[in-house]
C-alpha cells in the first residue's frame, strides 16, 4: 500500500497534535507526582521524621542498684549480690537441643529446667537472650565460660539480686523483696516505670515495704536502636540511673541474732527498746523463716509449710500480736489510782483470795489470799484482789488514759506492715464498739490486764521504758535514711509524779530482787546491772469445770493452744535504766518461769554487749547458765560492713 | 512510507550512526541507571556486590544491546515486529504452561543465566506491532470499527495472558502502552471515552465479585486494594508497607538524612527496599532535592523521547517513540505514585533504578529500538 503525500501529511499533523497532547498529560501527571513528594516531604516532614525515630528509637530502663541496709553498727543487714545465669541466644546457638544437651553435661540441670527452657526459647524471636538458669555457683559459670567455643550462643551474664546475709533472724524486721505482681500493680499508685520490667524486685513486707521509696532508687535508661522486627543494632546514649537511697536501723545485729537464737523455736516474741532515746535495739519474733526464699521464689509445698504453721512464723508477732497484758497491766492501774489520789503508797486492802462485785467472785490468783496488801506488795507478790479494789474507786476511764499515756492503745508509726493498735478500753469504746453498757466487771477484769485490754509486746516494752524514765520515750527503728538522721523518741517529760514513779519503780525492783518476788527466780547478782520488771501470765482460755472435774488445772496438762500466755516487762539497771524489755511466749505458761529467764537473758546480753559473765547469774543458776550458753547456736558468719570510704 | 522511500543517502552510516544517536536519551539513562547503582549500594548497606554489581553488568549488558539494536536500520524492526509479538505471546503461554512461581504469581522462565520474564518483553513488541499496524493502515480506516477491533484484541491478548500470572501492574502498563500508541495513531476519542467508561464498570464489577466463585483477582490484590483505600486500618498488616513507605519518604523533607543515613531503609522498616520501594530510600537519603531531581530526570529523558518522535516524519519510528516513551512513562509514574500513596500497591519497579534483570535488559532493547529510530529517520 501506497501512502499519498497528502495522507502523509494528515498522519503527521495527527501525530503532532495527539503527541502535544499526550505530552502534555504526562507533563500534567509529573506536575502531580511533584506536588505529592513536596506534600509528604515538606509539608508533612516533621511528622515524619517523628514517626520514623518512633520507629527507630527504643527506650529501656536500667534497673539502679536497690539501697543497702545496715544495722546500728554499720554491718550490712541487706545488700545486692550478683546473681549469675546462663543465657542462651537462639539464632547463636543454632541446634537448641543440641546446646542444651552440651549445656547439661557441664552444669547441673534438671529435666523440667531444660523443658522450661526450651519453651521459652522457641517462643521468642531468635535473637532474644533467654535465661535458662538462675543462681549459679560461681564454679558452674566459670565451666560455662571455659566452654564457651563448644556452647555457641550461650554465655553466662549477671543481675543484682537481694541478699540477706543474716537470714532469718532480720525476717520480720526487713521482710523480703519480690517480683511485682499484677495485686501489686492494681494497689499501688506508683507510676514508676520500673515496676513494669518483668520480674522487677520490690519490698513485700517489713522495712523493705515501708521503706519502698527510699530504697528503690530511680530507673537509668538506655536509648537504643531497633530495626524492624526488633533487633537491638547499637546503643543511641546511656544514663544510669540513681542507686537507692541506703537505710540504717537503730538494730544491732549482735543483740538481735542472741534474742532470735534465745527465742530458738517457742511461739514467742521480744523487744529491747533503748530507755534514753527510744532505739529498738532488737526485736526479735519466733520462729523466723529465712527471708532469702522469698527473694528466690519460694516453692509452693516451703510456702504452705510457714503458712500452715501453728506457731505463725510469718507473722511479726512483736508489732502485729497483741495479748491481755495479764499483770504487766498493774502499774497502769496501780498509776491511774495513785495520780486521782485514791490511794497512797502505804495504804492498804485486804485480799482474801477472792473478792465480790455486783454478784460475781474474781478470784486472786492465790486461793489463800495474801492478806494485808500495799502498793509494794501487790506488784512484788502479784495480788489480784488489790486492783480488783483500787480499780473500781478509779474507774475505768481513767486508767484507759493512763493506759495511753504510756504507749498502750496507741499506733507506732514503725516500718513493719499491720503494726497494731492494741486497745486501752474504756466506756465510750464499748458502746461504740460492742453496743452495750460498761460493767463494772469490765473494769475489775481490766485492772488485771484481762477482760478488753491488748497491748503487744512493743507497748509493753515501750510501756516499761516510759515508766523507766518518767518521759515519754517513743520507739524508733531508723536511724538514717539515706545518709539523714531520723528524729530522736527521747520525748517529753511524762505529766506523772515523779515519787509516785518511784514507788512503782521501787516494786517492779522488788518483783526480780526480794525473796518473795515473783520473778526473784530470774533475778541478777551483778550490783550495777540490777533488773526491775513485772510478770504476766495471762489466760487464753478458762479452765472449765469439766476440765476440773478431770483433775485438769496444771498448764502442762492442757493442749497447747489452751495454755496461759507468759508474759514479762523489765528494765535494767535499776538506778540507771538503760534497756526496757518484754518477752512474750505464747502460751508459754507462767510469766515467772517462761518468760523472766529469757528476758533477764537479753538484758544482760544487751548490758554486757556481749556474753554476760556467769557471775552476773544467781550461784545456783550458773551451771545451767553455762549449759544453756554453750548449746545456743548464734551466728558466727563474717561480719560484713559498711564500706568506708576508701574502700570505695 | 516504505523504506524503500527513505533517502538513503542522507542516513548517517557505519559508525557515524554512533554520532546521528540521540546522546541526550542515552546520557539521562546512564544518569537514571547511576542513580540506581548508588541507591542498591546503600540499601544494601553498603555492599557492592549484593545488587549493584549484578545490576551494573546487566546494564552494561543491555546498553550494548541498545547500541547493536540502534545500529539496525528501523525498518527491519518494523518487519520484525509481528514475529516479535507473536514470539512473545508463545512465551507468555510457556510461562502459562511451565513458569516459576514467585511471589504468588507465575512470571518467570528460567533460562539458567537469568530469568526471562515474558511480560515485560511483551511490553514494548506489542507497541512495536501496534505500531506496524497504524503504519500500515491507511488513516482514513483508522477509526472504523473494525480496524479498531484488531488492535484491541492485539492488546487484549496478551494483557489476559498476563492477568492470568496474575501480574495486575504489568496488565495496566500493557493497556496504557498500547491504549498511547492508538491514541497517536488518532482513533477517535469517542472510544477512549467508552473504554473509560467500561474500565468504571470494570472497576465495580471487581468489586462486586470480591467474595464470590467468579472472583476476578486473588484475595492479596483486593487486600491491597483496601490497604490503598484506607492505610490505617491495617497498619501492622498489609498496610503496613505503605505506611512504612510514607515514613520514609517524609521522614526525608528536604534535604534528606544523608547518604547511608536513612534509618526506615537500613532497620529494614522498608518493604522490597532494592525493588519496588527504592525510592522511598532516595527520598529518605536525599530528601525532596534527591526525589525531585530524578523525577525531573525522567521528565526529561521523555520530553527528549517526544521530541525525538515529533521530529521524525515516519510514522511507525514516530509511533514507536511515541509507545516507549509512554511505556516508560507509565512505568515509573504508577511507581511513584505506588510508593507516596496515590495508587494502589501493584507491583510495578521503578524503570532503570529497581534491581531486575529483565525490566532493565527490556527497556535498554527499547530505547535501542527509540534510537534506530532516530538514527534512520528521514532527513
Amino acid at each position: 500500500m501506497k501512502a499519498s503525500p497528502k495522507d502523509l501529511d494528515t498522519s503527521y499533523r495527527l501525530i503532532s497534535r495527539r503527541g502535544l497532547v499526550f505530552g502534555g498529560a504526562q507533563l500534567g501527571l509529573i506536575g502531580l507526582l511533584g506536588w505529592r513528594m513536596r506534600y509528604l516531604q515538606i509539608e508533612q516532614a516533621d511528622e515524619f521524621r517523628l514517626l520514623a525515630e518512633e520507629n527507630r528509637i527504643n527506650v529501656r530502663l536500667l534497673p539502679p542498684a536497690r539501697g543497702m541496709v545496715f544495722d546500728a553498727e554499720g554491718r550490712i543487714i541487706a545488700d545486692n549480690e550478683q546473681n549469675y545465669r546462663i543465657v542462651i541466644t537462639r539464632e547463636d546457638a543454632g541446634d537448641v537441643d543440641e546446646a542444651l544437651a552440651e549445656l547439661s553435661r557441664l552444669v547441673n540441670l534438671t529435666p523440667e529446667e531444660i523443658e522450661e527452657a526450651r519453651a521459652d526459647i522457641l517462643a521468642r524471636p531468635p535473637f532474644v537472650p533467654v535465661t535458662i538458669a538462675d543462681r549459679l555457683s560461681w564454679e558452674d559459670v566459670a565451666k560455662v565460660s571455659a566452654n564457651a567455643p563448644a556452647l555457641p550462643g550461650i554465655h553466662a551474664d549477671f543481675g543484682l539480686s537481694r541478699r540477706y546475709p543474716r537470714g532469718a533472724d532480720y525476717a520480720h524486721v526487713l521482710g523480703y523483696v519480690g517480683p511485682v505482681s499484677d495485686y501489686d500493680l492494681s494497689r499501688l499508685d506508683d507510676q514508676d516505670p520500673l515496676l513494669q520490667i518483668p520480674r522487677f524486685q520490690i519490698g513485700k513486707t517489713g522495712v523493705e515495704n515501708k521503706l519502698e521509696r527510699s530504697l528503690r532508687g530511680r530507673a537509668g535508661s538506655r536509648k537504643i536502636e531497633v530495626n524492624a522486627v526488633g533487633r537491638v543494632m547499637r546503643e543511641l546514649e546511656r544514663q544510669e540511673g540513681i542507686p537507692g537511697g541506703d537505710i540504717q536501723l537503730t538494730i544491732d545485729s549482735r543483740l538481735q541474732n542472741y534474742v532470735q537464737a534465745r527465742l530458738g523455736d517457742e511461739s514467742a516474741s521480744a523487744v529491747v527498746i533503748d530507755c534514753e532515746n527510744g532505739d529498738i535495739k532488737a526485736l526479735g519474733s519466733a520462729p523466723a523463716f529465712d527471708p532469702n526464699l522469698f527473694v528466690r521464689g519460694i516453692s509452693v509445698s516451703d510456702y504452705r509449710a510457714l503458712n500452715e504453721n501453728k506457731y505463725r512464723p510469718l507473722r511479726n508477732k512483736a508489732v502485729q500480736d497483741h495479748y491481755p497484758p495479764g499483770s504487766t497491766f498493774k502499774m497502769i492501774t496501780a498509776l491511774a489510782a495513785l495520780e486521782n489520789g485514791d490511794i497512797t503508797s502505804t495504804e492498804t486492802v485486804y485480799c482474801g483470795g477472792r473478792t465480790e462485785v455486783s454478784g460475781l467472785n474474781f478470784h486472786c490468783w492465790k486461793r489463800g489470799g495474801h492478806g494485808y496488801v500495799d502498793l509494794k506488795k501487790s506488784l512484788r507478790e502479784s495480788c489480784d484482789v488489790y486492783y480488783y479494789d483500787i480499780s473500781q474507786r478509779t474507774g475505768i476511764d481513767r486508767i484507759a488514759e493512763m493506759a495511753r499515756m504510756f504507749g498502750i492503745g496507741t499506733r507506732f508509726n514503725l516500718p513493719m506492715n499491720a503494726v497494731t493498735d492494741g486497745l486501752a478500753p474504756d466506756k465510750e469504746w464499748k458502746t461504740r464498739t460492742q453496743n452495750a453498757d460498761w460493767r463494772i466487771g469490765d473494769t475489775v477484769n481490766a485492772s488485771i490486764g484481762q477482760g478488753y485490754v491488748l497491748a503487744s509486746p512493743l507497748q509493753l516494752a515501750v510501756m516499761c521504758a516510759r515508766i523507766a524514765t518518767g518521759r515519754s520515750v517513743t520507739p524508733r527503728m531508723i536511724s538514717k535514711v539515706d545518709g539523714r538522721p531520723e528524729p530522736s523518741g527521747a520525748g517529753e517529760p511524762l505529766n506523772i509524779s515523779a515519787n509516785h514513779l518511784s514507788r512503782i519503780r521501787e516494786a517492779m525492783y522488788e518483783v526480780t530482787n526480794d525473796r518473795k518476788g515473783t520473778a526473784y527466780g530470774s533475778r541478777v547478782i551483778a550490783d550495777d546491772f540490777r533488773i526491775a520488771g513485772k510478770t504476766g501470765t495471762t489466760q487464753v482460755r478458762r479452765i472449765t469445770a469439766e476440765e476440773r472435774a478431770r483433775g485438769i488445772t496444771r498448764n502442762e496438762d492442757r493442749k497447747w493452744e489452751h495454755r496461759d500466755h507468759a508474759l514479762y516487762v523489765s528494765f535494767a539497771p535499776y538506778d540507771n535504766p538503760r534497756y526496757a524489755v518484754a518477752v512474750v511466749v505464747e502460751h508459754g505458761g507462767s510469766g515467772s518461769r517462761a518468760a523472766a529467764p529469757v528476758a533477764r537473758d537479753i538484758l544482760l546480753q544487751a548490758l554486757y554487749d556481749g556474753t554476760p559473765p556467769v557471775a552476773a547469774y544467781p550461784a545456783k543458776d550458773r551451771q545451767r547458765i553455762t549449759t544453756q550458753q554453750e548449746e545456743l547456736e548464734l551466728w558466727d558468719g563474717v561480719e560484713e560492713r559498711r564500706p568506708t570510704r576508701d574502700q570505695v | 512510507m516504505s523504506y524503500l522511500e527513505y533517502r538513503l543517502q542522507t542516513v548517517p552510516s557505519g559508525l557515524r550512526k554512533i554520532l546521528a544517536m540521540n546522546w541526550p536519551v542515552i546520557l539521562l539513562i546512564c544518569a537514571i541507571a547511576g542513580v540506581g547503582f548508588l541507591m542498591l549500594y546503600s540499601v544494601a548497606g553498603g555492599n557492592l556486590s549484593r545488587w549493584a554489581e549484578p545490576q551494573m553488568q546487566r546494564f552494561l549488558m543491555g546498553l550494548t544491546a541498545m547500541f547493536i539494536i540502534a545500529m539496525v536500520p528501523i525498518w527491519f524492526w518494523r518487519n520484525m515486529s509481528a514475529l516479535a509479538y507473536l514470539l512473545s505471546i508463545v512465551l507468555l503461554l510457556v510461562v502459562e504452561v511451565a513458569g516459576v512461581t514467585g511471589m504468588g504469581a507465575q512470571r518467570w522462565i528460567n533460562l539458567g543465566f537469568m530469568r526471562l520474564q515474558p511480560s515485560e518483553l511483551m511490553k514494548i513488541t506489542m507497541v512495536m506491532f501496534l505500531a506496524a499496524y497504524y503504519d500500515w493502515l491507511p488513516i482514513q480506516k483508522t477509526s472504523r470499527p473494525l480496524w479498531v477491533l484488531i488492535p484491541v484484541v492485539l492488546i487484549l491478548v496478551p494483557v489476559f495472558l498476563v492477568l492470568r500470572q496474575p501480574d495486575l501492574g504489568t496488565s495496566i502498563l500493557l493497556m496504557a502502552g498500547g491504549g498511547t500508541v492508538m491514541f497517536i495513531a488518532g482513533v477517535h476519542w469517542a472510544y477512549f471515552a467508552s473504554v473509560i467508561g467500561g474500565a468504571a464498570g470494570l472497576v465495580v464489577a471487581v468489586f462486586q465479585s470480591r467474595g464470590t466463585e467468579w472472583q476476578l483477582l486473588k484475595d492479596y490484590q483486593y487486600r491491597r486494594i483496601d490497604t490503598f483505600l484506607d492505610p490505617s486500618q491495617d497498619p501492622l498488616g498489609a498496610g503496613y508497607h505503605i505506611t512504612q513507605a510514607k515514613i520514609a519518604l517524609g521522614s526525608g523533607g528536604w534535604t534528606g538524612r544523608g547518604f547511608m543515613q536513612g534509618t526506615q531503609s537500613r532497620l529494614n522498616f522498608l518493604p522490597e527496599k532494592h525493588t519496588d520501594f527504592i525510592f522511598t530510600t532516595l527520598a529518605e537519603e536525599f530528601g525532596f532535592i534527591g526525589a525531585f531531581s530524578l523525577l525531573l530526570l525522567y521528565a526529561l529523558l521523555i520530553g527528549f523521547c517526544i521530541v525525538s518522535a515529533l521530529s521524525n516524519k515516519d510514522r511507525f519510528a514516530a509511533l514507536l517513540t511515541f509507545g516507549i516513551a509512554a511505556t516508560f512513562f507509565f512505568f515509573f509514574a504508577v511507581n511513584m505514585a505506588m510508593v507516596m500513596g496515590l495508587a494502589p500497591v501493584v507491583g510495578v519497579p521503578l524503570p532503570l533504578v529497581s534491581y531486575g534483570g529483565s525490566a532493565m535488559l527490556v527497556l535498554l532493547g527499547a530505547f535501542g529500538l527509540m534510537q534506530s529510530a532516530h538514527v534512520h529517520r528521514p532527513r
